[in-house]
């Protein structure tokens, strides 16, 4: 009980010393003196999160069973850093000029932002995390278990379900407060990166010395101990060469695909630079880790009872010595390895379930967009909080629901073929433009359908969905779908064979998908960033350029700002500066207010990106492109709208124009009225004068004589009258002070009367008349008087008018229902077409007058024509001069 | 808006390059070669015979995986201490069309 009891109290003392650690490095990063926080050393140290405790503790158990096999899982990775330069220089410079997140993150974002493959890709981690972090919790409890024995019978206190509840309660706690302390846009956890850095110290100490003890503690030397080894039963080299191959293929996938693997060599990455180092440092630290694996091995074959678990010889090798410190030193180091990898890998999913799936359906079930910044930062990190929390209890559920399997490294492999899927997608994406969205849900979907079925649900054992019948002769019998064997080809290892098929089906649908669908523009955008990277980022630019770049700047400014403005600003800037010459440092400041400036001109998210392009440090992502194409399509419409507007001047500018020329030309005709006027009343004026002085001074004058003058004054006088009535009675229509004297009649009667009172008048030609007696059979209820005025007016001004040589009229009545036309129609020349809009006026007369009338007759007929209710119109397309008058049907009444 | 069609962005990449230049595209050949070499190395052993008569003990794999393992880390360390004087601009341009 007592050694249990320390084992607890040193544990306790490790995590507080762990959360004390990330504390103030978070703190230190935090007040910005981290300069420390990132090295090469730490950052390659977080990488080894790769070793969890299934190669802490599975490692020495994988040896035991299969010989030098284990090697491969850290062969593969090894080789991944080692050609750091083919991939993860690419995926690293991605990651940070795309700011991804997260593996899903990634792949979203090459596949056009598609959050549909974000989800898939999220759904497969977890569904392959999951086993893998009951895992972590199965082997801490196992650990304990190890030591409650070793503690000597006293086991009522202790279940191992409670022990592992506690670590994943204590998990998620470190993570929640480490992990999401704040909502970075870079995602980098410098307390956390910090804490696993000190752990991997731990594990890989501890490890190392387990390992020193077993050679030349108990062995006795190195020779010792190989010759030790070629006598026990792991003595010769044999390994399955399909699982050798394979595995070290898979691992190195992993090692890419993994979500906490992604998180640490790419996210949490602050400086390129850094992947130099880890290229070498990593694999020395996983061939560190892996070399005392055998001797382990073989030595707890050799010392420990038979049917002892190997997957414990790290623990029990030194417990069965009497190495009480050891074997604790050696606790805290799966202790460590199991913690480690629970945390980063609960970062890495929280971060795809919540950025994924949670914040997706929160916004679509709000219907809010981001317009409330600040409530959704809270919603994120709370949404981020509950994933974690989720992971990791998804992970104790797992673990309570299977009970724990004796064989670690098996769910381990599965687990890495799950994720491995996502590696075609990840790989086509950075390396072939033509990848398509469609294409890697093709292939992701496809691998992950084979994965399932031909390895991770016939790990469960027969009677886990699949029955036994189905795992051995495929379901419903159907041969060829047997999960081990598919295609009847059978055989192979199991995890080789789904391997192989998953892996090769999924790249073959991922290719041919891509090649046969079209991506869309912003796929071919993410596309060519991805893949160019190198062109498009530039790298880190300049520590030795500040004077060019202040020249880019000015050449830049210049041409938005104009060459004075430009110049002006940076001369002020220099000054302020202090500095000599006329180009200031490329100082933050500087570069703030430039930016404001230049945004002034063409927007701030073009001004952003442009100062960007030239200062460096920074590449334009699509959302700064969106962004410039936002404004770019506010100011087209703008100068759309300005373009419209000058349009709507000039349409107005033409109507003004035209109404002036109307003006002028009535003006016109009004001045040449009234000299026609003033002629018109001098005329009669003049003879009344003459003749009434012929008359006063004449003597002897004959009777004749004198009826003759005095008629003529008479005549005069009468004419002067009518001119006078005329223009008394379009005063009185125009003002609207006329009475309507409404009365029934016949428009055959009206027109009868209206064509003998225009004959009668003896001024004009004989006209023949053509009229329809049949059509005029209407009755008319309206003021009769004022009508046969314009009918007059229309038929006398035919005759004065009409220059035929038979001048002819012609009257059509034609009943259209709510109105009546009749048409008068002369065979004459017409009238000309500017003349047409201005006849109505008064005044108007066309022509020169060869005959007497003041150009008041169709003003007035006009003005009666309102007041009836109708209208008197010009008819165009007619031969002669035609007048339409339309009445309307009230005015009608009936029969 | 800013820079228009007539003025070249960058340098023009020239068919040649200087001979420092040129030693550096060479160093990372090589960082690219040794993975492969690696693959190559790490394959080996599955050509051993697997005649029970004849098969190769596990202390001389563990000599032989190792030592590969090692010289691997040593080379590439080297050549990552090498490429960390490269000049940043090579850096980003190692895909050009020069040689």
């Amino acid at each position: 009980m007592g050694a249990l009891n320390a084992l607890i109290a040193v544990c306790l003392s490790y995590v507080a010393l762990l959360f004390l650690v990330a504390f103030f490095a978070e703190r230190s990063a935090m007040r910005g003196r981290g300069g420390w926080l990132r090295s090469p050393i730490v950052y390659t140290l977080s990488l080894s999160i790769y070793c969890t405790a299934w190669t802490f503790y599975g490692a020495v158990g994988y040896a035991a069973r299969s010989g030098l096999e284990y090697l491969t899982i850290y062969i593969g990775p090894s080789l991944v850093m080692v050609g750091w330069w083919w991939i993860l220089r690419k995926l690293v410079r991605i990651g940070r000029s795309q700011r991804i997140t997260s593996v899903a993150d990634l792949i979203s974002s090459r596949f056009g932002k598609s959050n549909l493959l974000a989800v898939c890709v999220t759904i497969l981690a977890v569904i392959s995390a999951t086993p893998y972090i009951a895992l972590q919790l199965q082997s801490v409890t196992l650990s304990f278990a190890v030591f409650a024995e070793a503690g000597g019978g006293g086991q009522s206190l202790y279940t191992g379900e409670s022990t592992a509840l506690w670590v994943a309660m204590g998990l998620s706690l470190f993570t929640v407060v480490f992990g999401t302390r704040n909502l970075d846009a870079n995602e980098r956890h410098h307390g956390v990166v910090m804490a696993i850095a000190v752990e991997a110290v731990v594990k890989l100490f501890a490890l190392l010395a387990v390992g020193a003890f077993v050679v030349w503690g108990i062995s006795g030397g190195v020779s010792e101990t190989l010759s030790r080894i070629d006598a026990s039963q792991l003595g010769q080299w044999q390994v399955n060469g399909g699982r050798w191959a394979g595995l070290i293929m898979l691992s190195a996938a992993a090692f890419l695909c993994l979500p906490r693997m992604f998180q640490v060599l790419v996210v949490e990455n602050d400086d390129e630079g850094h992947l130099r180092t880890a290229s070498w440092a990593f694999p020395l630290y996983v061939m560190l880790m892996s070399l005392f694996v055998v001797p382990i091995a073989v030595m707890g074959l050799d010392l420990l009872p038979e049917g002892s678990n190997p997957d414990l010889f790290v623990l029990t090798v030194p417990l069965s010595q009497g190495q009480q410190g050891l074997a604790m030193l050696s606790f805290l180091g799966g202790f460590s390895s199991a913690t480690s990898m629970v945390i980063v890998a609960a970062i890495a999913l929280s971060t795809m379930v919540s950025n994924h799936i949670v914040m997706p359906i929160f916004l679509r079930v709000t219907g809010g967009g981001a317009s409330v910044s600040g409530d959704v930062r809270h919603v994120v990190l709370l949404s981020r909080r509950v994933s974690i929390t989720g992971v990791v209890m998804l992970g104790y559920i797992y673990y309570r629901l299977t009970g724990g399997g004796e064989a670690l490294a098996s769910i381990g492999l599965v687990s890495f073929a799950g994720v491995a899927q996502v590696l075609p997608a990840m790989l086509g994406g950075i390396f072939w433009r033509g990848a398509t969205r469609l294409g890697a849900l093709a292939g992701l979907s496809v691998g992950f359908v084979i994965w399932l079925y031909a390895l991770f649900l016939p790990s469960f054992g027969p009677g886990f969905i699949l029955s036994e019948a189905a795992l051995l002769n495929g379901p419903f019998g159907i041969d060829w779908l047997q999960p081990q064997a598919l295609f009847g080809i059978a055989g192979l290892d199991p995890l080789v064979h789904a391997l192989l098929w998953s892996m090769m089906l999924n790249s073959v649908a991922f290719f041919t998908v891509s090649v046969m669908t079209f991506p869309s523009p912003l796929e071919r955008l993410q596309g060519a960033q991805f893949v160019n990277v190198f062109q498009h980022s530039g790298g880190p630019r300049s520590w030795s350029g500040g004077v060019a770049q202040s020249e880019d700047l000015m050449i830049m400014a210049q041409r938005i700002l104009g060459a004075a403005e430009a110049r002006a600003l940076f001369q002020r800037e220099a000054t302020r500066q202090g500095v000599r010459g006329d180009l200031p440092e490329p100082s933050p400041d500087f570069l703030e207010s430039l930016e404001r400036e230049l945004s002034g001109s063409v927007g701030g998210a073009t001004a952003h990106a442009m100062v960007g392009q030239i200062v460096g440090g920074m590449s334009v992502s699509v959302e700064d492109l969106m962004a410039v194409a936002d404004e770019t399509a506010q100011m087209m419409e703008y100068s759309n709208r300005l373009e419209a507007q000058s349009r709507e001047v000039t349409r107005t500018a033409r109507q003004l124009r035209e109404a002036n020329s109307k003006l002028t030309r009535l003006s016109v005709q009004k001045d040449a009225f009234l000299s026609q006027i003033s002629h018109e009343l001098r005329t009669p004026m003049t003879s009344i004068r003459a003749f009434s002085e012929i008359l006063r001074d004449s003597d002897g004058l004959s009777g004749d004589e004198l009826n003759k003058y005095a008629s003529i004054i008479h005549d005069e006088a009468l004419r002067l009258t009518r001119l006078l009535d005329d223009l008394l009675d379009l005063s009185v229509l125009e003002n609207g002070q006329v009475n309507l004297n409404l009365r029934h009649g016949q428009l055959g009667d009206l027109l009868d009367r209206s064509v003998a009172a225009a004959a009668a008048s003896d001024d004009g030609r004989a006209l023949r008349l053509t009229r329809d007696a049949a059509t005029e059979a209407l009755s008319l209820h309206t003021d009769l008087d004022r009508l046969s005025q314009v009918f007059i007016n229309l038929i006398a001004n035919a005759r004065k008018y009409c220059d035929a040589d038979q001048p002819t009229l012609d009257i059509r009545v034609t009943d259209h229902g709510d109105l009546l036309w009749v048409d008068f129609v002369d065979n004459g020349s017409g009238i000309s077409t500017d003349a047409q809009d201005v006849i109505f006026e008064k005044f108007a007369r066309i022509g020169e007058p060869r005959v007497g009338g003041a150009g008041l007759g169709l003003a007035i007929s006009r003005q009666i024509m309102q007041r009836l209710g109708g209208e008197i119109t010009y008819l165009r397309g007619e031969s002669g001069a035609a007048f339409r008058v339309s009445l309307p049907r009230p005015a009608m009444a009936a029969q | 808006m800013t820079n228009s069609a007539d003025e070249p962005v960058g340098p023009r990449p020239t068919i040649f390059v200087e001979k420092q230049t040129y030693r550096m595209r060479r160093i990372m050949d090589a960082a690219r070669l040794v993975p492969l070499l690696g693959v190559v190395f790490f394959a080996i052993p599955l050509l051993w015979p697997t005649d029970p008569e004849m098969r190769i003990t596990t202390s001389r794999t563990i000599l032989y995986l190792f030592g590969v393992w090692v010289v691997l880390i040593l080379v590439t360390m080297r050549l990552s201490h090498v490429l960390r004087s490269l000049p940043p601009a090579d850096r980003s341009t190692d895909r050009g069309g020069a040689l």
